[in-house]
């Protein structure tokens, strides 16, 4: 939707266009910014959490008392404590708040601890006395798809199921578990408001559905929590679900006191949801000019021990697992299988990531069968809009500039042979120039913008006069990603005020903007913002019967009829709920519109490999990315740099190594997130287009910069070294033996 | 947990020997401590204690920072130093404390193997000087006493012209080793090849030093042969930073390599 | 166990648990929560500070291990309402998004300006390879670095990248 404002704004200071800088800069560079790490109250007690040795066990006892006989502690607390819902979950309610009875993953929470500091904490925890019978684990996924130990199977037939095509090839991949690895781990406060009740503070994603399930383990009414936004160090899709949320509250209420609870990196790593490692088995079908005949797929993502939202995962893995490409006969079949392994569930890119990763060397793949320019091949097949969803059938109404991303993306000039300062290996001098192989590869990649599959999506907001001009008020989660930034600025320009502030509000104040997550913020909840203001500039005016609202006041015929002070005494305010396009869910063969928008980017990897040590840098990535439109450039590229950065990572060094359900590297030591050395150079074409739903034409913008960057650093290695490379992260083993 | 701060070799070499642990820049010791596997009730700082920071010709107090490596060490030693953690962890961490922590693939270590460096340990009755294939027995495992503090490290009386280190890592910086070498070589053609991560301690390649050191001027066989017997000579695992097959070949390329630099 | 040391000029003496890291003695015991926490394993950077002139990971650190030391944390950069200018150029060049790291971040470029103030990029990327950023992709920060280098020069900044600059 467009602005319907009858008298449309005067262009604003800070308003959508605008690189403005983030109103929360400030107090983050001078270290006065309040993270949840931060919150203190006197009096608070330190929380700690007893959690599994083991990937599968049953409980046999478990004996609180060492805990308790040591000086300081407040209480223990184990699962017969939960007073109400003894499980939680985003989208199925199976995880148990503290395990009962069987363990289902390395970690699993068993009890809980107060105490009067961190240390005596930690310890207590570590004295509660658990006995286990230990089982077997599953941990093969393919075994537990054969077992049928699945959370959803998804089942996709579009087209002719004859179709075929006289160039074939066919090809197995995986990815592995990545971890989102925000800087901030979880952390938050509970403070019990003397009333039965309690004050949440804590990291989140989204907020109303923190709330939604600490009311129901609780056993309380919706009125008794308030949970509460607080400053986050980084989600990715780490934040979604519950984590220490209802154990913070357990205690709370419990000792009657407020309690603090950070997680330290190790337990971060067992405390949150990873992505989905994935196993997938393609084959396409093509005509000798290299249009697409047919795409059949097998897709595995291992799910873990519990539900979290691998079904949603899934689904996005299986709609999305022919690309931005068209073809009429199609056959997905998805699993996301339950086993002992680490519970997956949301990160940037969420289930579009993996499939991309296959397809796009499926491409390649092909496009050497027909000994034709992988860019030609994939402009032939371009999806675009007015064209039908490869998997859904679903046709595409919004602007889908697929060609345009290629063709921008092929002609960006490529970096000189020699300009590399760096060289494989970093500061560890194991190679020379002489060593180096130079490649180049190509990828694109589609996702969804909004929730899918029928869902309501929608976000409240609230903008009133205050101050000296407008606040924003919204439940919706800033992670760092800049929605402070964006909101007001939308709030600018739609009411011609440049004076306006984001205030992040708790659960009883407004209802729920949705999750930060699906690239959603900008276009839902900027959408919210968009709808209050300008219905309250519009009111404001016709009440006043003005034809301008500006810093000043409202306006007739120039002059000042209305001062903003006078508004701002009116007590001006406009509440609205924003839903993006509604969707379906799919039928039996996954058909139907299940997609609000989408949003295309292209990445062009350039790398230098030394192969026979399987060393390799990543020189730069240079990207096209189909943005609707730029609301704020400067943080358009900073999505795109640290969504690349990511996708760089996963590409050549991030995985979780788990054996036998137990991940080996829960730390920083091991677990490699890209240094500054690592960092690619970017260069970044935001191709804006008219059209999308979102404010102004916006699109979301977090997630796109992930799909394809992976898989164009996969197929440079490939070009580079000639090794069919079918995993990533690609480790050195991959290339060198 | 007691906490001793002293200012000489003396009270430190005391507090060691009432069954304090010692703690210098903190890289390996803090971070066991922070995860919990360590919960020492007695502990010694040796930050204060000047002695431990000298660095005299070729005795390396145990306290001397990888900066000040980094900055004036051995060509080799410093390109090890420049590998270790980051600037602030250099800033901090000691070569004593590679030594002590005596990990496989402790970057200072094929160094001071590959030069035959002695360990200068201390107790409060006196000092010994062990040399490396002593004082490493296994993973993490040296034969420090109880009450002994190590003091300083010394390199012999002349070093080698020509020294190259290297170390693999999937990183370009801040990463453990997955294969750490250093190859040294006289101008008289005398070779030595110190080897990290690739067994429980650091390790000679013995027989290949002893045929590459023979050959005044390696032909392209001589080098893809001391690869080989590098490779051969190499003890490593399969754990989850890498895979013993990857080690073993890795380690034989980086010698080679080294090799290489040296004869340039 | 009593330990003083001088934080940000100031003179502070406390009676501490001598378990306690430095990086807590910081946040807890004196309130300063610009020093954050990322990984207890020297890693990340985020808990940078400079003791006696030399930046250091306060999470592998105790507090009473800077007995006498005279510490910095980000909290004494910026004075009378006046950024440094390394925080300026992480504001101007849109170095922080999530901002957890930043101070760190800040802490161990101000080291590395403070040896050298006009490092070429390589030497920025390796003065500040102890620093992991998740969100920016490094790209600002090392336009930040630069940014800053150029005002301790008392030079003009370059020009931010969207306005032609690269």
């Amino acid at each position: 939707m467009t602005a319907p404002s009858r008298v449309r704004p005067a262009r604003v200071a800070g308003g959508v266009g605008d690189s403005t800088l983030r109103p929360d800069g400030i107090p983050k560079l001078e270290g006065s910014f309040e993270y949840a790490q931060d919150l203190w109250q006197e009096g608070a007690l330190w929380g700690a959490t007893t959690r599994s040795p083991h990937a599968h066990a049953r409980i046999v006892a478990v004996d609180v008392s060492p805990a308790l006989s040591i000086g300081g502690v407040h209480a223990v607390l184990t699962a017969d404590d939960v007073p109400g819902s003894p499980t939680f979950g985003l989208e199925h309610s199976d995880q148990p708040v503290l395990a009962s009875d069987v363990i289902n993953y390395w970690g699993e929470p068993v009890a809980l601890v107060a105490a009067e500091d961190r240390d005596t904490a930690r310890r207590a925890a570590a004295a509660v006395k658990v006995r286990y019978e230990i089982l077997e684990p599953l941990t093969d996924p393919g075994e537990a798809d054969t077992r049928d130990e699945a959370f959803r199977r998804i089942r996709i037939r579009r087209g002719d199921q004859e179709a075929s095509g006289p160039v074939v090839v066919e090809g197995y991949y995986e990815t592995a578990m990545q971890d989102q690895a925000p800087l901030g781990t979880e952390a938050g406060l509970a403070v019990p408001d003397g009333q039965g009740g309690v004050d949440l503070f804590a990291t989140s994603q989204f907020l109303h559905v923190d709330h939604e399930q600490v009311v129901a383990s609780l056993g309380l009414s919706a009125d008794q929590v308030r949970a509460h936004p607080t400053g986050i160090g980084g989600a990715f899709g780490s934040r979604e679900d519950v984590n220490l949320h209802i154990h913070l509250c357990m205690l709370a209420l419990r000792t009657g006191q407020p309690v603090k609870m950070v997680y330290d990196r190790s337990e971060s790593f067992t405390g949150h949801v990873h992505r989905h490692p994935a196993r997938m088995w393609y084959r396409h079908e093509a005509n000798r000019d290299g249009t697409l005949a047919r795409v059949e797929a097998r897709i595995l993502l291992d799910g873990g021990a519990y539900a979290s939202t691998t079904p949603a995962v899934l689904a996005n893995a299986s709609y999305f697992a022919v690309g931005p490409y068209k073809c009429d006969s199609v056959a997905v079949d998805g699993v996301g299988t339950r086993t002992n392994n680490p519970p997956c569930g949301a990160m940037r890119g969420f289930g579009a990531v993996q499939v991309c990763f296959a397809y796009e060397t499926q491409m390649d793949r092909l496009a050497d069968a027909l000994s034709m320019d992988p860019i030609e091949l994939r402009r032939k097949n371009a999806l675009t809009t007015g064209d039908h969803f490869a998997t859904t059938g679903q046709i595409i109404e919004t602007p889908l500039p697929t060609v345009e991303v290629l063709e921008s993306l092929a002609a960006m000039p490529l970096p000189a042979d020699s300009e590399s300062d760096l060289l494989p290996g970093g500061s560890g001098l194991t190679t020379e120039a002489r060593h180096v192989m130079r490649g180049i590869g190509y990828a694109i990649g589609i996702k969804n913008l909004g929730f899918s599959e029928g869902f309501d999506d929608y976000s409240q907001a609230r903008v009133r006069l205050a101050g000296s001009g407008a606040v924003v008020e919204t439940a919706a989660i800033e992670v760092g990603q800049g929605l402070v930034t964006v909101l007001a600025q939308i709030a600018r320009t739609a009411l011609g005020i440049s004076d306006v502030t984001v205030e992040h509000v708790d659960t009883s104040r407004i209802d729920s903007a949705g999750s930060t997550s699906a690239s959603r913020q900008t276009q839902v909840s900027g959408g919210a913002v968009l709808k209050a203001a300008t219905t309250l500039r519009d009111r404001i005016l016709h009440h006043h019967d003005g034809d301008d609202l500006t810093d000043q006041g409202v306006l007739r015929n120039g002059d000042v009829i209305v001062t903003m002070g006078e508004l701002v005494a009116d007590d001006w305010q406009e509440t609205a709920t924003f839903r993006h396009p509604p969707t379906t869910a799919p039928d039996e063969y996954g058909q139907g519109k299940l997609h609000a928008d989408f949003a295309v980017a292209g990445h062009r990897a350039v790398v230098d490999v030394d192969p026979e040590l399987g060393l390799v840098r990543v020189i730069r990535v240079d990207t096209a990315q189909d943005v609707g439109k730029a609301l704020n450039p400067e943080a358009v590229l900073g999505q795109i740099e640290g969504g690349i950065m990511q996708g760089v990572g996963l590409a050549v060094m991030e995985e979780l190594v788990v054996e036998e359900g137990i991940i080996r590297n829960p730390n920083f030591t091991d677990y490699l997130l890209p240094t500054i050395l690592d960092a690619p150079d970017v260069e970044a074409l935001l191709i804006e287009e008219d059209g999308s739903w979102g404010p102004f034409g916006a699109k979301g913008v977090g997630e796109p910069p992930t799909i394809s960057s992976t898989a164009a650093v996969a197929a440079a290695i490939r070009a580079a070294t000639g090794k069919a490379i079918e995993r990533v992260p690609v480790r050195p083993q991959d290339i060198a033996l | 947990m007691h906490f001793h701060h002293p200012t000489t070799l003396a009270d430190a070499t005391q507090a060691v020997a009432e069954g304090a642990t010692p703690l210098a820049g903190g890289t390996d010791l803090m971070v066991e401590v922070n995860f919990r596997h360590r919960r020492p009730e007695h502990v010694v700082g040796l930050r204060k204690v000047e002695e431990l920071g000298a660095w005299e010709g070729n005795r390396i107090g145990a306290g001397v920072t990888w900066r000040r490596l980094e900055h004036g060490g051995p060509q080799a030693l410093a390109e090890a130093a420049r590998t270790v953690g980051s600037p602030q962890i250099r800033n901090a961490g000691t070569i004593g404390g590679n030594v002590v922590t005596a990990s496989p693939a402790g970057d200072g270590l094929p160094f001071l193997v590959a030069v035959d460096a002695k360990v200068e340990v201390m107790s409060a009755e006196g000092g010994r000087l062990v040399p490396w294939d002593v004082f490493f027995v296994g993973v993490k495992k040296t034969t420090l006493a109880a009450d002994e503090l190590v003091t300083a490290i010394h390199l012999p009386e002349s070093l080698p012209e020509r020294q190259a280190f290297g170390k693999v890592g999937v990183r370009s910086a801040m990463v453990i080793a997955t294969v750490g070498c250093v190859v040294t070589r006289t101008d008289d053609g005398k070779t030595t090849v110190g080897l990290g991560s690739v067994g429980p301690t650091p390790l000679r390649a013995s027989r290949a030093e002893e045929m590459i050191s023979s050959v005044t001027r390696p032909t392209e066989s001589d080098l893809a042969e001391f690869q080989k017997m590098v490779s051969d000579e190499a003890r490593p695992i399969t754990d989850h930073r890498s895979t013993e097959e990857y080690r073993r070949h890795a380690v034989g390329v980086l010698a080679r390599r080294l090799l290489e630099r040296c004869l340039r | 166990m009593e330990v003083s040391m001088t934080v940000n000029g100031r003179a502070v003496s406390a009676d501490v648990e001598p378990r306690t890291l430095l990086v807590h003695f910081l946040r807890e015991n004196l309130r300063l929560t610009g020093t954050h926490v990322g990984c207890e394993t020297g890693y990340c950077g985020a808990c940078t500070v400079h003791v006696d002139g030399k930046a250091v990971k306060s999470c592998t650190m105790l507090a009473v291990q800077a007995e006498g030391a005279d510490v910095k944390t980000i909290e004494s950069l910026a004075s009378n309402g006046n950024l440094h200018p390394v925080q300026e150029g992480f504001w101007e060049r849109h170095g922080l998004q999530c901002g957890f790291c930043t101070p760190g971040m800040i802490m161990a470029s101000v080291a590395l300006l403070d040896e050298n103030n006009n490092p070429s990029e390589d030497e920025i990327r390796h003065g500040i390879e102890g620093n992991l950023c998740r969100c920016t992709g490094y790209h600002n920060i090392v336009r930040a670095v630069e940014y800053a280098g150029a005002k301790m020069r008392g030079e003009e900044p370059p020009p931010p990248d969207w306005e032609g600059g690269e």
